[in-house]
C-alpha cells in the first residue's frame, strides 16, 4: 500500500507550475531565461567563493586580538542586498514584512505569523509520503526551471584559501555550480533556497558534500538568525532536487532554547545531545575537531535515516555551531488518517521551521488563539514514539560508529559514584553506544 | 580619524557624559571582577574593566576595552547559555548564568556570570550593562578529594585551575580521553556543567550593589543619574537597546526617520552617518534630516522626499547634502519604508551614497547594492525586535 496525503504544495518559484501542465510540456526551450541548456549558454550570476576553514570558530581565537574591526560579514550583505533588490523588482508574491507575527507569551516563546497569501486556492496535489528516496523525475517542477533573475548568485569553495567575489562570472556549467535562489512565497525576510550542483539535478537526499556546503554558508553568513534548513521527502518536502532553504529571523527560536543532555561524543570530538523539554525528539550536534567533521557526522545520520525510510528534518543553527536532527513521522499518520481534523484544519505542514517552532498560520482565527499548548500539541503529533526514537538512535550511532573508529559514551560518568561507573562504561571495542537515559537499553 | 580612534573616543564619552572624573579611580578600589558594556555603541563593547577581572583573566586594559565580551569565550563555552545572555542584552534584564570562560592563555574556567542594566533615571534607557564575574569553586560530589570551603570561593589565587577536572583514576574513559587530546593544547579538561552555590550567587549580586552605588553616586554631579531599575517609562521615538544593538552592526551610513511624529525626526543614526557628516549623535536625533540641507539644495528634493514618505514607497533621489562643516556632496539617498512585526510601517530607513566616493571596495559589492543590504539589515532588525512580547514599541 502506498502512503499518500494530499496538500496544496508551497509556490517556490514564479515558474512553478501545476503538476499537469508540467507533464504536458515535455521538451526544452523555452525563451524564459532559465538555468537548463537552452537558456544557460553565456548566462553571469554573481559567484562568491567562501574560505574554507578547519574550526568552526576560528575567528573567536582568544589568543589574538587584533586592534581592528572585526570583518564586514560580506556574504550576510550580499543576500541581503539581492533579496531586497528582487523585493523592488516585485518577485515575490507578497511583502512578507507587511504579515503580522508575534513571539507567543510563555515559556517556549513559539513564534506564529499570520500568512493568509503563502498558501494558494489551488487544487492539492498528492504527494507520496512513504517513501524517503524518490528518484529524480524531469518532467515535475526542479530548479533549473527557474528564471535566472530568481537567482541571487553563485555559492562554492573558493581555490586560493581566500574569500572570492565575482560580480559578474559565467555560470561554469563543467564545475558543478551552485547557487542561492528566492523563494518566491518567503515565510521571513530573506527567504533563500540553497541548491547544490543544481545542473546535475540531485534529488532530495544529503550527501557529505551537499551537507558541507550548506554548514559553510551557515558560518560564512556569520549572523546567528540565519539559518539553514532541511526537510527530507515525507518530511514536508515539496521538490524533489536537492535543496536546503534558510531566511533571517532575529529571535530565539524554541527549539534552541530547548534543554539539552548530552549523550555521547565521536572520536573527533562531535558532541551529540538529546532534546529535553521539547514535544519533539530529537538529537544536537555540536563541537568536532573540525567542520568537516561535524558535517560528516551529521551527514552519515542523516543517510542512515534515509536509507532506513525515517522521513526528518534537519536545522543548522548558531551559524553552524549546533545541528538540529529530528525525525519525523506526521505524513504517515495523515496518511493513515491518525492526525484528528482540528490539526488537519490549520494546514500547517511540520517541516523544519514549524518544528523549530516558527509556525505560519492561514487563518485569523489560528493565529488570534495560538498559544503554547496549540503548539506543542501540533508538534507532539509530529515526533517519533520514546521506542522508536531509542530504535532510531541506535540506528544513528551504529551508522556514525561505521563512519569512523568508535565513539565514546560519556552518559553521567562524572555525575556518577565510582562503583557505578565500572559497570556501565563501555569498552570501545563496542560499536552500539547506551543512551544516558534509563528507559532505553540497547541490546548487544 | 581611524575607526578605532573614533570608537575609543565614543567609549571615553561612555563615560565622562554620565559619571564625574573619579568613577574610574572608585571602581578600581573595588576587588571584584567586572566589566561594564555599553549597548548605544556599535559592536556593545566594553567600556571597563577592573583590575581584578584583568589580572584573572591576564589581559591588559587596551586590550579588552572596545572590544565586546565575546572575546572571553571560547569552543567549551555552551552555545545556549551564550545565547540567553544575547536575548537578555536584547530585552534589557539582567541574567545570572554559570558560563565557561577563558583566560589570554587559553584556559577555560567556570564562573558566575551576573549581568545587569543600568537605567538613565529621566529616560528610562539602558545606559550600560554591568557584568559581575564570580569564579566558581569547584565542588567535589563525595568522591573524595578536596573539598573548598564556602569562604574560599572569593579567593582569587585558587580561581585558576579551580574547576580542572583532576584525572581520576576511577574512571577509566576519563583517563583515556585525557591521554587522546592534543597533547599540543594547553586546555585544562574542564566539566562539562558547573553549578554556582548560593553563596557564589550572593556575592555576585552584593558586587552588583556596590557597583551601582559608585554609579549612582558619581551620576549624581552630572546631573544624569542612573538607577538599577527603569523608573520613568522610555519616551516617545525611543529606540530600544536591542534595536540600537542590531542597527549598530551594520557599517552604512544611514538613518531612521518616525514618519508618524510631527517635522519627521531622526530617531536614529548610524556612527557611519556621524562620521560622513560630521554631526554629533545627540545635535542629529530629533531632528528632520532637513537640516542636511543647505542653501543650495532644490527645495523641491525636500517636497519629493515627503512625497516617498506619504506614498510608502521605496526610491532614490540625488540631492545636494551638507556637512556640519558646510561643505557639500552629492548624495544619492535612498529611501524606503521598513515596516515592524505588526505588518505596518514603522519607519522610513535614508540611506546614504556619497557620489564622489564610489569605491569598490569590500570585495566588489556595488554601492547600490550595499545601500540595499542596509534596507534589508534595518528591515530585518525592527521587524524581529518588536516581535516579542512585551517590547519596547519603537
Amino acid at each position: 500500500m502506498m502512503l499518500r496525503i494530499k496538500r496544496v504544495p508551497t509556490v517556490v518559484s514564479n515558474y512553478q507550475k501545476d503538476e499537469t501542465e508540467e507533464t504536458a510540456r515535455r521538451s526544452g526551450g523555452c525563451g524564459k531565461n532559465c538555468l537548463r541548456s537552452c537558456c544557460i549558454t553565456g548566462a553571469k550570476l554573481p559567484l562568491y567563493a567562501f574560505k574554507k576553514l578547519n574550526k568552526i570558530d576560528a575567528e573567536n581565537d582568544v589568543l589574538a586580538i587584533e586592534e581592528k574591526e572585526p570583518p564586514v560579514a560580506f556574504l550576510d550583505s550580499l543576500i541581503l542586498g539581492e533579496w531586497e533588490d528582487r523585493m523592488q523588482r516585485g518577485l515575490f508574491r507578497y511583502d512578507v514584512t507587511a504579515c503580522e507575527t508575534k513571539v507567543i507569551p510563555g515559556e517556549y516563546g513559539f513564534i506564529a505569523q499570520l500568512n493568509e497569501g503563502r498558501h494558494l486556492k489551488k487544487r492539492p496535489t498528492e504527494f507520496r509520503v512513504d517513501k524517503v528516496l524518490q528518484p529524480f523525475d524531469g518532467n515535475k517542477f526542479n530548479f533549473t526551471k527557474v528564471g535566472q533573475e530568481e537567482v541571487l548568485f553563485q555559492f562554492e569553495a573558493s581555490e586560493n584559501g581566500e574569500v572570492q567575489f565575482y560580480p559578474s562570472a559565467h555560470i561554469d556549467v563543467e564545475n558543478a555550480p551552485s547557487v542561492v535562489a528566492i523563494n518566491v512565497s518567503p515565510i521571513e525576510y530573506g527567504h533563500v533556497l540553497l541548491i547544490p550542483r543544481i545542473l546535475e539535478c540531485l534529488p532530495q537526499r544529503i550527501d557529505r558534500e551537499s551537507f558541507l556546503l550548506a554548514l559553510y554558508m551557515a558560518v560564512e553568513v556569520r549572523n546567528p538568525y540565519f539559518r539553514l534548513g532541511y526537510n527530507s521527502l515525507g518530511a514536508f518536502a515539496t521538490i524533489n532536487h536537492l535543496h536546503f532553504q534558510a531566511y533571517y529571523l532575529a529571535v530565539p527560536f524554541p527549539i534552541e532554547k530547548a534543554p539539552t543532555k548530552k549523550i555521547a561524543t565521536s572520536n573527533d570530538e562531535v558532541i551529540i545531545s538529546e532534546l529535553l523539554n521539547y514535544p519533539v525528539r530529537g538529537l544536537v550536534f555540536e563541537g568536532g575537531d573540525t567542520l568537516q567533521d561535524l558535517s560528516n557526522t551529521v551527514s552519515d545520520a542523516c543517510i542512515c535515516l534515509q536509507e532506513n525510510n525515517i522521513p526528518y528534518n534537519v536545522l543548522i543553527s548558531d551559524c553552524g555551531k549546533r545541528i538540529f536532527l529530528l525525525p519525523q513521522c506526521y505524513a504517515e499518520k495523515q496518511a493513515l488518517g491518525e492526525v484528528s481534523q482540528e490539526l488537519l484544519d490549520t494546514q500547517v505542514n511540520p517541516a523544519v521551521w514549524e518544528i523549530s517552532g516558527h509556525m505560519v498560520l492561514k487563518r485569523r482565527k489560528d493565529y488570534d488563539e495560538a498559544s503554547d499548548e496549540n503548539a506543542w500539541r501540533l508538534l507532539a503529533e509530529v515526533s517519533l514514539s520514546d521506542e522508536r526514537f531509542c530504535e532510531v538512535k541506535e540506528l544513528i550511532f551504529e551508522a556514525i560508529a561505521n563512519g569512523e573508529d568508535s565513539i565514546e559514551n560519556t552518559a553521567d560518568t562524572m555525575l556518577k559514584d565510582p562503583i557505578e561507573e565500572k559497570n556501565t562504561i563501555p569498552k570501545r571495542s563496542h560499536r552500539t553506544m547506551v543512551a544516558g537515559t534509563q528507559e532505553c537499553v540497547v541490546q548487544q | 580619524m581611524s575607526n578605532m580612534d573614533s570608537k575609543l573616543r565614543l567609549i571615553q564619552q561612555s563615560f565622562n557624559s554620565r559619571y564625574s572624573e573619579w568613577v574610574r579611580e572608585a571602581l578600581d578600589e573595588l576587588s571584584d571582577n567586572f566589566t561594564i558594556t555599553d549597548p548605544s555603541i556599535s559592536g556593545h563593547p566594553l567600556v571597563f574593566a577592573s583590575r581584578s577581572l584583568l589580572k584573572m583573566l591576564s589581559y591588559s586594559r587596551e586590550e579588552v576595552i572596545g572590544q565586546n565580551g565575546n572575546i572571553f569565550q571560547g569552543p567549551k563555552t555552551n552555545r545556549r547559555t551564550v545565547m540567553e545572555i544575547r536575548e537578555a542584552i536584547r530585552e534589557e534584564r539582567g541574567i545570572q548564568v554559570n558560563l565557561v570562560n577563558y583566560r589570554k592563555d587559553g584556559t577555560p574556567f567556570w564562573m558566575l556570570f551576573h549581568m545587569s542594566p543600568v537605567f538613565g533615571k529621566e529616560d528610562g534607557r539602558v545606559i550600560h550593562f554591568v557584568a559581575v564575574q564570580v569564579p566558581i569553586t569547584r565542588r567535589q560530589r563525595g568522591n573524595g578529594g578536596v573539598r573548598l570551603s564556602e569562604e574560599a570561593s572569593g579567593l582569587n589565587e585558587i580561581m585558576f585551575g579551580s574547576c580542572r577536572k583532576e584525572v581520576d583514576t576511577n574512571s577509566v574513559l576519563e583517563l583515556g580521553r585525557v591521554l587522546s587530546s592534543d597533547s599540543s593544547s594547553n586546555v585544562l579538561d574542564i566539566e562539562e556543567t558547573c553549578e554556582a552555590s548560593d553563596f557564589e550567587k550572593r556575592r555576585a549580586a552584593n558586587v552588583f550593589n556596590s557597583i551601582l552605588t559608585v554609579l549612582t553616586h558619581y551620576s549624581e554631579s552630572t546631573g544624569r543619574l542612573v538607577c538599577g531599575k527603569r523608573c520613568s517609562v522610555p519616551g516617545v521615538g525611543y529606540i530600544s537597546s536591542s534595536l540600537n544593538i542590531s542597527l549598530g552592526r551594520i557599517k552604512q551610513s544611514f538613518v531612521l526617520i518616525d514618519p508618524h511624529l510631527p517635522g519627521l525626526p531622526i530617531v536614529y543614526a548610524s556612527d557611519a552617518f556621524l562620521k560622513l557628516t560630521g554631526y554629533d549623535r545627540h545635535e542629529i536625533l530629533g531632528l528632520n534630516f532637513a537640516v542636511l540641507n543647505g542653501a543650495d539644495t532644490n527645495t523641491s528634493s525636500e517636497y519629493q522626499i515627503q512625497e516617498i514618505i506619504q506614498n510608502e514607497q521605496a526610491c532614490t533621489v540625488r540631492i545636494v547634502c551638507y556637512r556640519k562643516d558646510k561643505s557639500s556632496f552629492w548624495n544619492s539617498l535612498h529611501l524606503s519604508p521598513v515596516r515592524n512585526a505588526s505588518g505596518k510601517i514603522a519607519y522610513f530607513v535614508g540611506v546614504q551614497m556619497e557620489e564622489e566616493c564610489k569605491n569598490m571596495d569590500r570585495h566588489g559589492l556595488s554601492p547600490e547594492m550595499r545601500q540595499l543590504s542596509t534596507v534589508g539589515a534595518v528591515k530585518v532588525a525592527v521587524r524581529s525586535l518588536s516581535m516579542a512580547a512585551g517590547s519596547s514599541k519603537s
